[in-house]
């Protein structure tokens, strides 16, 4: 018996049917297809991207090279040189940060006791050569004066969990 | 400008050898022009609902994509033909053309509406399985021209597969030629017309045949279930494989136009042509172009073959490929058999007076 | 001259052509697609002659099927192009006696539908009022039925046979059977076990 209705099924084909069903059913429904370089899916204020140094409304770099980020990147990735500037403060003579090693976990992000070291929104970026994936401190400050409105919004925005 | 269009026209209809020539060659143009058109957008329609069953959106960036199957076809145009070194080049060129010239010769033969029609021969039936048969040597020769391995198993599958499948193609032809008493298919068409319109055509007595007749051409044209002799999974795209530029686009041509084919003569055969689904009762006898749209005409074959095309892309998105030794169980120890059953089925109808074609 | 004279010479000369190229080409698969290049134009001629049945006849049975297979079993084989060999003259002398042969019977039938007058020989179709195809399958299955079954018959049983003859039962092979495996359900090959989570609602473990 189980053999007849087994052969009327795959005869009738009930399950080919169901089949055409299940992609009838998706046929109809509605796409959330993001056509990305025109089209982009809202961040989170948390994001984590591309790195920036921040600095004060006055124009004083935040960093005081205390050298936190570099012991606590798992990666390896922040490498850090510092002398007495002229007005006798500590300063970074050297910031750099190879982003082929960074994994963008944010720990510099993290340990950071003055904010200075930021991870931003930023995601679209490219290097023309390999040696430009290991950028200088320079660098750093200029992609934190860009973007420091966005910067600060997304920091005020966390401050509460902070 | 009248004047001479009537002249013209006059001449045409003229019996001399030029003219019938000429008068030929215009209703050729008037059907392989839009028949290209058509698998231009048939392959964009093919991305767009393959997308959708995926939810995705396919191609959405050249001209909205509307114009994708216009960069496709210039893509393939502009880049470099190549040819193997080990190549047979005379076949290997050769092949597509084969491949081409009977999806398109088929056309010849299909009745769009009651006088339109190419060549309206009393071998109708015969002629296009001859024609769908005929396909099967470019595959075959593509993947022997090509010296390459993975293009001649796909061309041992693909022959083995054609001629399987024509038996049970066949088989189900004979059960519409027995159900219509004739091989024009302009009688066939007019034998399903009738009084209860839909219920009239011969989908209904031969429902095994027209199932089988439709999966029966998705295995002749190589489509997805039945698309082993590509098979990229396992021989890479299989005959097509050493193919590139505009002999490739031959292939995806014939092989476009072939689907369209096989959706016309299901319409044809088992939908009752461009005859209206609507009772003859239903539909008001009066001139007024208003109820134009539901009396017989070209429209409803297009409308009719549009759904089985469409059902093609359906079959491709949702079912995974066969394996071969299942491909050719299905073809001759299942649809065979079926196939034997009712065409003797149908004699019995006809004989007793069950089925009366064109009543 | 008419145009289906002009037509049939040409497709005399086609056909002339193939027919010589298929067994002087040195390529079998050539050869093979020569074959089908003759029957292909000897349908048109039979065309001309208003023979629609059998002019697709031949292309769909010998063009669509059994040269496919023609060229399956060469391509399969893998025949090299061959050298010219000096062993085909061993067999010239009979060659040119069938040839010479053939050319006889053919010049003997030059003018026999003159001759004769149509004593025999006429087109049953015109004279039925029927098309080609429908007086044909009128005789075939009225007046031929008897013969015609015979032949279907011999068909038949040259199927069974060819599969009786190769056919070979080995029972040390393991193939895989494919109507059991598209009967499986489900059921047979999982099993779907509720197992109870070994900590307690609402409790981390």
């Amino acid at each position: 018996m189980n053999t007849v209705i087994r052969y009327f099924k795959s005869l009738l084909l009930i399950e080919l049917i169901k089949g055409l069903g299940v992609t009838g059913k998706y046929f109809v429904k509605t796409k959330y297809t993001v056509r990305y370089p025109e089209e982009n899916i809202p961040k989170s204020n948390r994001f984590r991207g591309l790195h920036a140094l921040r600095r004060y409304a006055n124009g004083e770099e935040r960093c005081i090279a205390c050298k936190l980020c570099e012991a606590v990147c798992p990666a390896l990735a922040i490498t850090i040189d510092s002398a007495p500037r002229a007005d006798g403060s500590r300063r970074t003579t050297r910031y750099d940060i190879d982003l082929f090693k960074c994994i963008f976990c944010g720990f510099c992000e993290e340990s950071c006791p003055v904010d200075s070291i930021v991870e931003t929104h930023v995601l679209e970026y490219h290097f023309e050569h390999r040696s430009e994936s290991i950028v200088h401190k320079h660098q750093l400050l200029a992609i934190g004066d860009r973007y420091e409105a966005e910067i600060a919004a997304a920091r005020a925005q966390d401050a509460a969990f902070r | 400008m009248m004047e001479l269009f009537t002249l013209v026209w006059s001449w045409l209809h003229t019996e001399q050898p030029l003219s019938v020539f000429v008068f030929t060659m215009i209703k050729i143009a008037l059907v392989v022009l839009p028949l290209t058109i058509a698998v231009a957008f048939y392959s964009l329609w093919e991305r767009k609902v393959i997308g959708w069953m995926q939810v995705r959106k396919g191609p959405v960036y050249v001209g909205k994509g509307w114009l994708q199957p216009f960069a496709d076809v210039f893509k393939l145009l502009f880049k470099e033909l190549v040819i193997p070194a080990k190549a047979n080049g005379f076949l290997f060129l050769l092949a597509p053309m084969l491949t081409l010239v009977p999806s398109f010769a088929a056309w010849a033969v299909i009745p769009f509406d009651a006088q339109l029609v190419i060549s309206n021969s009393n071998v109708g039936l015969l002629y296009l399985l001859a024609m769908t048969s005929m396909g099967v040597y470019g595959i075959i020769l593509a993947g022997w021209a090509s010296n390459s391995k993975y293009a001649f198993l796909g061309a041992m599958r693909s022959a083995a597969q054609v001629v399987s499948y024509e038996i049970a193609m066949g088989f189900a032809l004979v059960g519409v030629l027995i159900a219509a008493g004739s091989l024009n298919l302009s009688k066939i068409v007019l034998a399903q017309a009738g009084n209860t319109g839909v219920f009239e055509w011969f989908w209904l007595p031969l429902l095994p045949l027209f199932v089988i007749y439709f999966l029966a051409g998705v295995a002749e044209t190589n489509r997805a279930p039945f698309d082993v002799a590509e098979g990229e999974s396992e021989i890479v795209a299989g005959f097509h494989v050493e193919y590139s530029g505009s002999a490739f686009a031959l292939f995806f041509l014939a092989e476009y136009a072939n689907m369209i084919l096989i959706s016309f003569l299901a319409s044809i055969l088992f939908l009752g042509g461009w005859l209206s689904p609507f009772p003859q009762s239903f539909i008001p006898q009066d001139a007024s172009w208003l109820w134009l749209p539901i009396k017989d005409g070209w429209w409803w074959l297009l409308l009719k073959a549009n759904v089985f095309a469409f059902l093609y892309l359906w079959l491709r998105a949702t079912y995974p490929r066969y394996r071969y030794d299942q491909i050719m169980r299905l073809g001759w120890k299942v649809f065979i058999p079926i196939t034997i059953v009712w065409v003797l089925v149908a004699g019995v109808m006809v004989y007793g007076g069950w089925l009366v074609a064109g009543a | 001259m008419t145009f289906s004279l002009l037509l049939f010479y040409l497709f005399a000369l086609v056909l002339i052509g193939a027919a010589l190229a298929v067994v002087s080409v040195r390529n079998s698969v050539h050869a093979a697609l020569f074959l089908v290049l003759a029957f292909f134009t000897s349908a048109g001629i039979w065309l001309l002659l208003h023979a629609e049945f059998l002019a697709i006849t031949l292309v769909l049975v010998y063009v669509g099927a059994v040269m496919v297979l023609f060229l399956f079993v060469v391509m399969m084989l893998d025949v090299k192009a061959q050298p010219v060999k000096h062993s085909g003259q061993q067999y010239l002398p009979v060659a040119i006696g069938v040839a010479l042969l053939m050319l006889a019977e053919v010049i003997a039938l030059v003018g026999v539908g003159e001759l004769d007058d149509g004593g025999g020989i006429q087109d049953g179709a015109a004279i039925a009022g029927l098309s080609n195809i429908e007086w044909l399958g009128h005789a075939l299955f009225s007046d031929y039925i008897l013969p015609f079954e015979i032949a279907a018959v011999i068909l038949t049983v040259a199927i069974i046979a060819a599969v009786a003859l190769t056919l070979r039962h080995r029972p040390n092979v393991r193939t895989q059977s494919a109507p059991a495996q598209s009967a499986v359900s489900a059921s047979e090959r999982v099993r779907l076990v509720n197992l109870p989570s070994s900590t307690a609602k609402g409790q981390t473990p």
